[in-house]
């Protein structure tokens, strides 16, 4: 009687998890694989690390791509703007999503379900329309530009189209949701006795606030910032479409070196070394959002 | 019951109007009779019948919804059973290996999916397509469905399958006769979100697609490269309207998961 069960249980945890061994782990053993391969003509486009020569195998590791990634500015300056530009717009998303989340949870129950809702549909819509919304908004001759140049504020049109600017805009604007969810589902919890304690207490409203509040909403603050902050570091379509040449973030740099250079073993290697920088904040992540589930 | 303050109310004025006016001004010029994004020439429906009648939109969305829903449901089943294991086994041998694989494909950025996807694709011999895209879509779509499942399931009380079960009915049955009907609405909500997340995503099938096979935001991204075209408006508002549509008859059926839903 005992076994049966046990196999459903086995056949249940297999099928999840062979699907996500095999279509999530293996590929990046690959990408691991062929950035030490090297680039030849043909399809695959990489030499095959090794080779039986009768019973003979021999296996080549190349490690001449992570040489020339790691000795190459370009790639490093790539790196380093896209961490600099996941961190700072983490902060401002911050900035507008705490105040955000906290005045929504100071609603009324039947509006703050409403205003959540609406917090949610742009996530849902989708995120190449939205970042396009802000292409016609922002351009020289856009909406907005025109808009200061008529009432006079300005006058020739700012460029913020094509510049980190509109980079920081396009992501804080397309992320924000992602940080304002775990924020708001922190505070709408929180106990509302605790402040009231602190404030018969003879603490002030903005007192109570920072020493009560603010301190137990840290755990959601870290979730929100790390569910932006790592993807950000990948982005591809913000700074592919409101960034300019000047600003090369690693996603667009792994994006070109597949498409537009077709060397699959460079752009391996920037993957991997780009994985290896995001390894400790997805498991610093992982083991938080499993800590909270428990 | 506090009151909310007027700083509250700016925050949350403020929020909301910077998360919709982009939206609001792209939904108001796809009406726009001129070409020209800053010059209103008069209310026109000029663009949606051109957009209805581009051929090569046309078959990018069928493509595009094909994909959403047959990779959609894939997800769904295996988001599903994810979350089974996760909530209801929990412990078994590479449980953590299991729980990581689970949560990083939801922040891996997706250029790195992407990459890591066609380089399996191609090793293998695959020949990409439709069908790749769609085996793609189903990975990176499922974690956000276990999701989903996984806070229903955390939310269900275990007192119902005790009861279940007390009554004679098998561990197995009682599962399927007491859980799987209340979690129905989630099932939909992990559905929804798969397929939308699918329609929308770019990067991961500009990566996993071959020849031939683009998808409707693959159109969509080589036309805006050229820049804003009224066009573009009229099938990004049309799009606007699907999800919008699909969300509101979602909170209908399922409205106590709302709260949950998405608060990871």
């Amino acid at each position: 009687m005992q076994s049966k069960p046990d196999l459903g249980r086995r056949a249940l945890v297999f099928v999840p998890y062979g699907w996500l061994a095999v279509f999530f782990l293996m590929p990046f053993l690959l990408v691991l694989a062929i950035s030490l391969s090297s680039v030849r003509l043909g399809m695959p486009p990489y030499e095959p690390l090794y080779e039986w020569q009768g019973s003979l195998l021999s296996i080549r590791l190349n490690l001449e791509n992570f040489i020339f990634v790691l000795s190459e500015n370009t790639y490093l300056l790539a790196y380093l703007t896209s961490l600099k530009v996941a961190a700072i717009s983490t902060a401002l998303m911050l900035a507008i999503a705490y105040p955000l989340a906290y005045g929504i949870a100071s609603c009324a129950p039947q509006t703050r379900s409403v205003l959540i809702f609406l917090v949610i549909v742009p996530f849902w819509s989708s995120m190449l329309i939205r970042v396009y919304a802000w292409m016609s908004i922002l351009r020289n001759d856009g909406l907005l530009n025109s808009l200061l140049l008529n009432l006079g504020v300005i006058s020739e049109p700012l460029r913020i189209m094509n510049t980190e600017t509109a980079i920081y805009i396009g992501i804080v604007y397309t992320y924000l949701p992602f940080m304002v969810l775990p924020i708001y589902a922190n505070l709408s919890a929180s106990d509302r006795t605790l402040i009231e304690a602190a404030r018969d207490l003879g603490c002030s409203r903005l007192a109570a606030f920072w020493r009560v509040t603010f301190p137990l909403s840290l755990r959601s603050v870290a979730a929100g910032s790390a569910l932006v902050f790592i993807p950000v570091i990948g982005e591809f379509v913000v700074p592919d479409l409101l960034g300019g040449a000047d600003t090369q973030m690693i996603g667009r740099t792994i994006w070109m070196e597949f498409f537009n250079n077709r060397d699959w073993p460079v752009a391996s290697a920037v993957t991997v070394l780009l994985l290896i920088i995001l390894v400790i904040p997805i498991v610093l992540f992982q083991t938080r959002l499993s800590r909270t589930t428990k | 019951m506090p009151q909310p303050s007027w700083f509250n109310r700016l925050s949350i004025f403020a929020g909301l109007a910077f998360l919709y006016l982009p939206i609001v001004v792209l939904v108001v010029y796809s009406f726009n009779a001129s070409r020209l994004v800053t010059v209103w020439g008069g209310f026109s429906t000029q663009w949606y019948t051109a957009a209805i009648s581009n051929q090569s939109i046309v078959e990018g969305a069928k493509i595009s919804f094909l994909v959403a829903a047959i990779s959609a449901t894939f997800a769904t089943v295996l988001g599903s059973l994810a979350a089974i294991v996760a909530v209801r086994i929990r412990r078994f041998r590479g449980h953590h290996i299991f729980n990581g694989m689970l949560v990083a494909p939801m922040v891996m950025p997706e250029v790195v999916m992407g990459v890591s996807m066609l380089l399996m694709f191609v090793t293998l011999g695959i020949d990409r397509g439709p069908v790749t895209i769609t085996l793609a879509h189903a990975t990176f779509t499922m974690c956000f469905a276990a999701v989903v499942m996984q806070s229903r399931l955390v939310e269900l009380d275990p007192s119902l399958e005790e009861a279940a079960r007390d009554l004679g009915c098998p561990p197995f049955m009682a599962f399927m006769k007491v859980a799987v009907p209340t979690m129905a609405p989630a099932f939909v909500s992990a559905w929804l979100l798969s397929f939308t997340l699918s329609l929308d995503d770019l990067v991961i099938s500009s990566f996993t697609t071959g020849p031939g096979a683009s998808t409707l935001p693959m159109k969509i991204y080589s036309q805006i490269k050229f820049g804003v075209t009224p066009e573009v408006n009229a099938i990004s508002t049309i799009i606007l309207g699907v999800v919008v549509f699909g969300l509101v008859a979602s909170r209908i059926v399922s409205r106590p998961s709302t709260k949950s839903s998405l608060a990871v």
